[in-house]
This record gives structure tokens, C-alpha cells and sequence, in this order.
């Protein structure tokens, strides 16, 4: 393959530096971030744009993110880094209470053009405080926008979105395929906020996914190719807005779904995904709409219950098969 | 004794006490009409701590204020009748109605929100400090905040990243002894709030909250300082809420000779006896401005109560899908 092929880390680097260097109203404020971050993506930043705009912060979480909006309400646009998104749980008053609310409360004087960058997903037993994923969290909130890229060159385009958009966007970048690379754009590139991808065609079953759960997906569409099943995935890179559009163009054609992500299955995203499917073609569906997430549990230390507890492709597969073999019974039925 | 204010700001000042205990008054009885929705918080007794503080700043200047927020608007020069709708929850109210009393705002005058969130005002204080101070606008950035904020760890985080930096911004604390129904010494490590600066190698200053003057002198040095670029203050401004924390709060957690006794430091009759001591003014036109003050808010209510309310269709408004 001709074109380079560069990390996440580098890809929001670009993004970053294309962002700061067209509009300096852009700012970057988190820990660590003077020093580069730990997958390259601030790396430099802090020379080339000095300590005005790349903002080294303290601890302080809730202080990163209402120093953000208050940037932000006052005609700057800040990108907030919080290094894992637990750490969001700090800062969730300044994120749902604040950066969320206020154009809406103060009746659309202001917007909050932020972004909140944090890294979400399970790695190598980081256990139970640094492997978690919050974007139904993020997503139950009116105001927030959430996009959640699964390859670098999507990294680079919705970074860019993000940084873009007058609202306030939830940017989760998935811990464990941050150093992995792929194809990336150089010079701008945009990928828009509220697009989802079709990653693959096929007439089976349609696997809508995110984050590393759509390399997952992709994976498992290989291995069911095998067994002659041809799932379609949709990648939907954002959540809010979300693209029901082409869910509900691939879901009719499939007449199956299954929704993946990393986060815990009760009550996360997958769940409105499906509720979503169902209302609308309900009566074209051939089998409910399946659900692959975390089981309900805190992430475990130990290497084999993280993997009990933490779905990959092989669950993905397995939903599939489940979701097809019952599609087919009730075709013969008739 | 620093010299006096000049005359001009000394008597707007007091117009601008006058016009928000008048404004504050009538909400209060519109509210136990229930002619307004939701709740209220007024700031009858705490008019020379917004006053004082809004005197020393710049039209330009940021404030960010608590759930006690209208005397703030006041000061910062917010319009009474836009400010009246918004109670009323009408579409012109200054945030259209959606926020309402606890979230009125105003950005063309750097008023940047009322906030139901204790404290929260102090991080997004010092984010438009950082703002500003990048953008070399030379804005100052106020927050307002309660006993009750100066225990929550956004306050806490605020002042060290203001102090780290040298951030134009100033802390008002605006003391008024009690945290919702709480005395201040059941809940607060120390007594004097100022020495909170200490920790975080920033000036803190005590100051009698209901002077008027001495609120401005010692914010004026605070603001002054800020823009300098010397870095934030802390102020403690000793003050009293003359009513519960809302309107119709029984209050059954302070006696009513201690209210009654407070009520006598009233700021406003002591900024009218310095006016006619010092020739500035007299009792006529002092009574006057009350006069006046009492006509505008007439008006405002009249526009409120002749507004239309928000179309239902328009309730998503300002929000994306």
C-alpha cells in the first residue's frame, strides 16, 4: 500500500496542529500535556505554541473542564484532555451541569465550543478504575455531542469536526488501538460530526459498532464470511448526533442487527440503538435486535476475567450466529 | 481612611443598592402571590457586596455569580424589566425564560451566569480569566460565590490554578454567615475565610460587607492588581441575609433577635448617611431615588406581566438532536 500509514497518536496530532495553527483560538488545556501524552498526541505542541495556549493543568479535573468553558464563553476554543475518562467523574458537574447546559439555559446567547478528549476501553489489565467506557453516560445528556473514531484517519477528521463545532463534543478515543495505524489523510481532513460508515456490505445481518469494537466487528465479518453469513457493518463513529439514516437503510435491508460496544450492555448505548431499530421497522425485523457489550461487572484485574467480562469478536460472532439461525427458523415457519 | 469614591460613583452606587432592594422587595411579594414559578433567593441586606465589587470593574469586565443572582445582574448593569420576564419565564426575559431565576445571564455585559451550582462560577471565572489573558484584552474576571461555595473542592481548584498562573481574576466571597440553613462555624475549618488565601500564596482580605466603600476600595486594589497581572485576591465580605435562603424559608435555624440585630447594619441607609454627611447628597433626593427606583421596577413588572410565553413548539430550541 502506497499511502502512509500513521498512529492515532500522530493522527489527532495533525489534527491538533492543523486546528491551532489555522485558528488561534484554539487552545489545549490537561495534565501531562506539556510533555507530549502517552500516545504522542500533544507531542510538540507545547514549542511550537508555547504555554498560553497549551495550557499544563493540575489535577484537577472539574478545574480542567470549567477552565474550558469558560474559555470557551468567552471566545476561545478549547480542546480539554483528561487522560482516562474515569477521571471524568471528577469533573462530571463542570461537564453535564455546565458545558452542557448553558446555551440552552441561557436561552442560545452563548454557545460552549469544547471539546473533551478523554481515553476510554480496556488494556492489559488496567483493572477496574482505568479501563471502563461512559459514552451512554455522555450520550443520556442533551447538549453533549459524542464521537467515538475507530481508525486513524477517522481520528484525525472528527478531531477536526469536533475542534470545528460550536457545542460541546465528547471525544473518546479507545486506549488499546491508540498506537495501532492506518491510512491517514495528510494535510486537512474532516470526517462530519453525525455520519456513520458503511465498512462493509453484505445481505445477512448488519453489525453496528464503534471505537475498537468496529475492528472487532470487522474481524468477525471475516470469520462469518466463512460460514457463509455476509454481515454488513456500520461503523457509527458519532452517537450524538447519531445517523439513524443509515442504521435504519442497512437494518431494513438486513431485516437483523447487532449492536456492539465495549461498554457495559445494561443500559448503554446498544440499548438505544436498538429501541431506535425497533420502533421504526419493527415489523421488517426477522429476529430481535441483539445486544454485544461488557457483562454487567467492574473491569477485573486478572487477565481471564477481564476477557469473561470483556466482549471481543468471538462474542460478536456468536451474536450473529444466534440472530441468523433464529432469522432462518422463522423463515421456514413460513 | 482612603479618600472617598468620587461623588458620581458614590451615588450611582446607591442608585444601583436602591434599585436592588426595590427590585428584590417586589419579587418577593410576586413570588408569595405566586405570580413566578420555580423559586427565588433574594439578596435584600447584600446589596453593597455586588455594588462595591461591580463599581471597581470595567463594562467589559466578567462576572460569574451564584443562585442568589439577581443583585449581581443589577450591578453589572442587566435591565430590570428583561431581568423581571425571566423570572416571570417569559420570552423576553433575558435568557428567553429557559433559565429563570437561578440562571439569568447576560454576555453583552459580560454577566456570564447566575448558576445553580454552588461554586461553580469559580472555575468558569478563572477559564475566562485564562481567556482573557491570552487574548491581552486586559478584562478582569469576578466571582462571586457564598460561604457555603468556599467548601467545595471547584473552589479549592480554581484559586490554585489562578494562583499558579497569575490569572486576572478575583474571589468575592460574599459571607453572609450562613450555608442554605447552616451557620458558617458548624461547617467551616477556619473563622476568618480570608486565610483561605494563605494556602495558595495569594493575598486575602477581610472586609466589612455591608460598607459599601470599603467593598469598593478593597476591590478596586483586587481588580487593580489583576490587571496588572499580579494575580487573583481573596475577598471575604462580611454580610447578612436579611430574609431565609429562599423566599418563604420558615428560617427556623437562627434566632429572631439575630436577624433583627443584623437588620440594623442595613448597607443601604449607611451609604445614604456618608451621601448627606459628606454634602453629596440630601434626604430629598436620596428619597427620590427611591421614588424613581420605585417607578422602574413597576415598569418592569408591567412588561413582564404584559410579555407573551415561550410557544410550547419552541421548547428544543437551542439544543441539537
Amino acid at each position: 500500500m502506497s499511502e502512509r500509514q500513521v498512529s492515532f497518536g500522530q493522527a489527532t496530532l495533525e489534527a491538533m496542529q492543523l486546528a491551532m495553527r489555522e485558528d488561534e483560538r484554539v487552545i489545549v488545556l490537561g495534565e501531562d500535556i506539556g510533555w507530549g501524552g502517552s500516545f504522542g498526541q500533544f507531542r510538540g505542541l507545547l514549542t511550537e505554541f508555547g504555554p498560553e495556549r497549551v495550557v499544563d493543568m493540575p489535577i484537577s479535573e472539574a478545574q480542567i473542564v470549567s477552565a474550558s468553558v469558560g474559555a470557551a464563553v468567552t471566545g476561545l476554543r478549547p480542546v480539554a484532555s483528561i487522560s482516562f475518562v474515569e477521571f471524568t467523574m471528577g469533573a462530571m458537574d463542570e461537564i453535564v451541569n455546565q458545558a452542557a447546559k448553558l446555551r440552552y439555559m441561557f436561552g442560545g446567547q452563548v454557545s460552549v465550543p469544547l471539546v473533551l478528549r478523554a481515553s476510554d476501553g480496556t488494556l492489559r489489565s488496567s483493572a477496574a478504575q482505568h479501563s471502563e467506557s461512559f459514552e451512554a453516560i455522555f450520550a443520556h445528556v442533551p447538549g453533549l455531542k459524542v464521537v467515538a473514531p475507530s481508525t486513524p484517519a477517522d481520528a484525525k477528521g472528527l478531531l477536526a469536526a469536533a475542534i470545528a463545532d460550536d457545542d460541546p463534543v465528547v471525544y473518546l478515543e479507545n486506549k488499546k488501538i491508540g498506537s495501532s495505524r492506518g491510512p491517514v489523510p495528510e494535510g486537512p481532513h474532516e470526517v462530519p460530526i453525525g455520519e456513520a460508515a458503511v465498512r462493509r456490505e453484505g445481505a445477512d445481518v448488519t453489525i453496528l459498532a464503534y471505537s475498537i469494537m468496529a475492528g472487532h466487528a470487522e474481524q468477525a465479518c471475516t470469520e462469518l464470511a466463512d460460514e457463509g453469513i455476509e454481515a454488513e457493518l456500520v461503523d457509527l463513529r458519532s452517537l450524538v448526533p447519531l445517523d439513524l439514516e443509515t442504521v435504519l437503510e442497512s437494518v431494513g435491508k438486513t431485516r437483523r442487527a447487532v449492536v456492539c460496544h465495549e461498554a457495559w450492555t445494561a443500559g448503554g448505548f446498544g440499548a438505544e440503538v436498538a429501541a431506535r431499530i425497533t420502533e421504526e421497522l419493527f415489523d421488517e425485523l426477522d429476529a430481535p435486535v441483539a445486544r454485544v457489550g461488557a457483562q454487567t461487572s467492574h473491569i477485573p484485574f486478572s487477565p481471564p476475567l477481564e476477557r469473561a467480562v470483556v466482549p471481543q469478536h468471538e462474542e460478536i460472532v456468536e451474536a450473529v450466529r444466534r440472530v441468523t439461525a433464529r432469522g432462518r427458523q422463522t423463515a421456514k415457519r413460513r | 481612611m482612603t479618600a472617598l469614591p468620587a461623588p458620581e460613583t458614590l451615588l450611582a452606587m446607591h442608585r444601583t443598592m436602591v434599585r436592588i432592594r426595590l427590585f428584590e422587595e417586589r419579587v418577593q411579594e410576586l413570588f408569595l402571590a405566586r405570580k413566578l414559578p420555580g423559586f427565588v433567593h433574594v439578596y435584600v441586606g447584600e446589596e453593597a457586596v455586588a455594588t462595591g465589587v461591580c463599581a471597581a470593574l470595567h463594562p467589559d469586565d466578567y462576572i460569574t455569580s451564584t443562585h442568589r443572582g439577581h443583585g449581581h445582574a443589577i450591578a453589572k448593569g442587566v435591565e430590570l424589566d428583561r431581568l423581571m420576564a425571566e423570572l416571570y419565564g417569559k420570552e423576553t426575559g433575558v435568557c428567553k425564560g429557559r433559565g429563570g431565576s437561578m440562571h439569568v445571564a447576560d454576555f453583552s455585559l459580560g454577566m456570564l451566569g447566575a448558576n445553580g451550582i454552588v461554586a461553580a462560577g469559580c472555575g468558569i471565572a478563572a477559564g475566562a480569566a485564562l481567556s482573557a489573558a491570552y487574548r491581552r484584552s486586559g478584562q478582569v474576571a469576578v466571582s462571586f460565590f457564598g460561604d457555603g461555595g468556599i467548601n467545595k473542592g471547584s473552589f479549592h481548584e480554581a484559586l490554585n490554578f489562578a494562583a499558579v498562573r497569575r490569572l486576572p481574576v478575583v474571589y468575592a466571597c460574599e459571607n453572609n454567615q450562613y450555608a442554605q440553613y447552616t451557620a458558617i462555624g458548624r461547617t467551616t475549618s477556619v473563622d476568618d475565610l480570608s486565610r483561605r488565601a494563605e494556602g495558595y500564596g495569594i493575598p486575602g482580605e477581610t472586609v466589612d460587607g455591608n460598607d459599601a466603600v470599603a467593598v469598593f476600595h478593597a476591590a478596586s486594589t483586587a481588580v487593580e492588581r489583576a490587571r496588572a497581572g499580579e494575580g487573583p485576591t481573596l475577598l471575604n465580605l462580611l454580610t447578612y441575609r436579611f430574609g431565609g435562603h429562599f423566599v418563604g424559608d420558615a428560617e427556623e435555624y437562627r434566632a429572631k433577635e439575630e436577624v433583627e440585630s443584623r437588620r440594623e447594619l442595613d448597607p443601604i441607609p449607611r451609604l445614604e448617611s456618608v451621601l448627606v454627611a459628606e454634602g453629596i447628597s440630601n434626604p430629598q433626593a436620596l428619597e427620590q431615588v427611591h421614588e424613581a427606583v420605585a417607578e422602574e421596577v413597576a415598569e418592569a413588572e408591567r412588561f413582564a406581566e404584559e410579555s407573551a410565553y415561550p410557544e410550547s413548539v419552541d421548547a428544543l430550541d437551542g439544543v441539537f438532536t
